[in-house]
């Protein structure tokens, strides 16, 4: 064997780049300038004026957003374990259900929640006699349930992949050891379809995080109001949206960190 | 109850799969300590077989007894059978072993949670023997230090053994492995044949659906030839390897080697 291999070209992995190099001082010197330009010469005065009722709109859309999101998570392990396991009827009208809600605008559900049921409650004076009334004439009970229908169909979308894509050999290997059905289910199904569907769920909480601003529109009070009232009551247009979206994406931030957390605690390798 | 040396008895099982009929009618007796090899090409039922003792397959027609009771059975309306009682077919499993050849173990969860999921969640047994138990059982197949790595994270051999202790966590009557080391690479086959050939050696009763006819051949007590879904020829293994009777053996046997 002394067949003459031609030698390999030798391989020189890239050069660490520093953070030093010219051009990135530059661009780092640029970025200041902005900082500094947005810090120095907009006004931030408001801020502490409003200061108490920012936190406020903080709070609720973040309760908005957990509640929802929580609540239609609920909802999506039954629509999607339905469209997997059957009966058929069942599966047609899950997969119906999501049809519908994924295939229509957030914003005109939304509306004709609030503005449709809410007029038609209205009617009712069994209804605005009943102990509920005093609920529905918010306008948050509309926003909630809107926002959590949306994360249920797209979550039931999701979990009804992560359901089927559970290794046969898995379930059936519960099911040689005599598991339940239901233990099955509780032990070894769901805890692996979530395992499955986790990233996903992270990018599905980021965008219903950024859908609920729109209940806004029907009076709610969020983090987007509160600016929206900045707004009318200092007629400043940029600075109240740089810091809205400041706060949007320090919140999505923060959420991307605790699901990673979260996902990290069972090592996946691979898929 | 009948003689409680039996541990398994199945009589003349059918199976069907649409028009295919893939066991014609195989009946088998395994005694406690028994070792029953079954051997046979691709195609010749012995995975089905195996599958249809604890009913993850179910068969068409036959019995299943084990020790001494009967899996009660009733027609499913098209030709085929169905446990007339789930019940009784979750507790009969809970004394099969059972090992597949593609480990199947859940991914979810560390080895020692494989471990002791079943007799925690199924059996009822305190966590804290559960695991005093698991974690002996880990020790003997040479898992100990690797009780809190994911499965994903093990080789092929260690996933297997992992998979045969979790099997031997509840304690069963009979150990069932379906082609165990099919789906390992070459070097890592050996691992995993000692761990079983010890359970063989201290006499634990077992049904080995295997490729392997050199280990079959030395640890079983019993060997069976299945082909075209009938048992074409059993015997002791010695009797089987060094003198088949059919021909349809001696081709077998001349083809492995």
């Amino acid at each position: 064997m002394s067949e003459h291999v031609p030698a390999l070209p030798v391989y020189t992995p890239p050069k660490a780049r520093s953070l030093l190099e010219p051009h990135r001082l530059f661009l780092i010197a640029v970025f200041a300038v902005i900082i500094f330009c947005i810090v120095w010469f907009m006004r931030w005065d408001w801020i502490p004026q409003y200061q108490g009722r920012l936190l406020y709109g903080i709070g609720q859309t973040l309760i908005l957003l957990f509640s929802t999101a929580i609540a239609g998570f609920l909802f999506a392990v039954p629509l999607g374990l339905v469209q997997v396991t059957g009966p058929r009827p069942l599966a047609w009208l899950a997969k119906g259900f999501c049809t519908l809600i994924r295939g229509t605008p957030l914003l005109l559900q939304l509306w004709l929640i609030y503005y449709g049921l809410g007029s038609i409650f209205a009617q009712y004076p069994e209804i605005r006699q009943s102990f509920l009334w005093p609920y529905l004439r918010q306008a948050w009970p509309y926003g909630f349930v809107t926002l959590m229908i949306s994360f249920a169909a797209y979550e039931g979308e999701v979990m009804r992949g992560a359901f089927a894509g559970v290794p046969k050999g898995e379930i059936e290997a519960a099911k040689a050891f005599g598991m339940r059905r239901f233990t099955l289910f509780r032990r070894i199904w769901l805890p692996r379809a979530i395992h499955r569907a986790l990233p996903t769920l992270t990018g599905e909480t980021v965008l219903q995080l950024k859908s609920t601003p729109l209940v806004a529109t029907i009076t709610v009070i969020d983090v987007y109001a509160v600016i929206s009232k900045v707004r009318q009551d200092t007629y400043l247009t940029y600075e109240p949206l740089l810091l809205l979206a400041l706060i949007y994406l320090c919140l999505t931030g923060m959420m991307i960190v605790a699901f990673r957390f979260v996902e990290n605690r069972i090592p996946t390798r691979g898929a | 109850m009948t003689d409680s040396a039996q541990a398994i008895e199945i009589s003349n099982l059918h199976k069907r799969f649409g028009p295919l009929e893939v066991l014609k009618g195989v009946s088998l007796t395994a005694n406690q300590g028994d070792v029953i090899a079954i051997i046979g090409g691709s195609g010749s039922g012995k995975s089905t077989f195996l599958r249809c003792i604890n009913l993850l397959e179910l068969p068409s027609a036959g019995t299943v007894t084990i020790h001494g009771e009967t899996i009660a059975m009733k027609s499913d309306g098209h030709g085929g059978l169905m446990p007339s009682n789930r019940r009784q077919v979750q507790r009969i499993r809970t004394q099969l072993g059972m090992v597949f050849q593609s480990f199947n173990l859940w991914q979810h969860m560390t080895v020692l949670q494989n471990v002791i999921e079943v007799p925690v969640h199924v059996l009822g047994m305190p966590k804290d023997k559960a695991v005093e138990i698991g974690e002996a059982l880990l020790r003997r197949v040479g898992l100990y230090e690797k009780r809190d790595a994911y499965p994903a994270f093990l080789s092929g051999g260690q996933q297997q053994r992992a998979a045969i202790a979790r099997a031997l966590a509840i304690q069963p009557l009979v150990m069932l492995f379906d082609e165990p080391t099919s789906a390992l690479d070459p070097e890592l086959v050996g691992e995993v044949l000692t761990v079983i050939g010890d359970l063989a050696k201290e006499k634990r009763t077992m049904i080995l659906v295997t490729h392997e006819m050199k280990f079959a051949r030395e640890v079983a007590s019993h060997v069976v030839f299945l082909h075209n879904g009938l048992i074409e020829e059993q015997g002791p293994p010695a009797e089987m390897f060094g003198a088949p009777k059919s021909e349809r053996l001696k081709k077998f046997i001349s083809s492995i080697h």
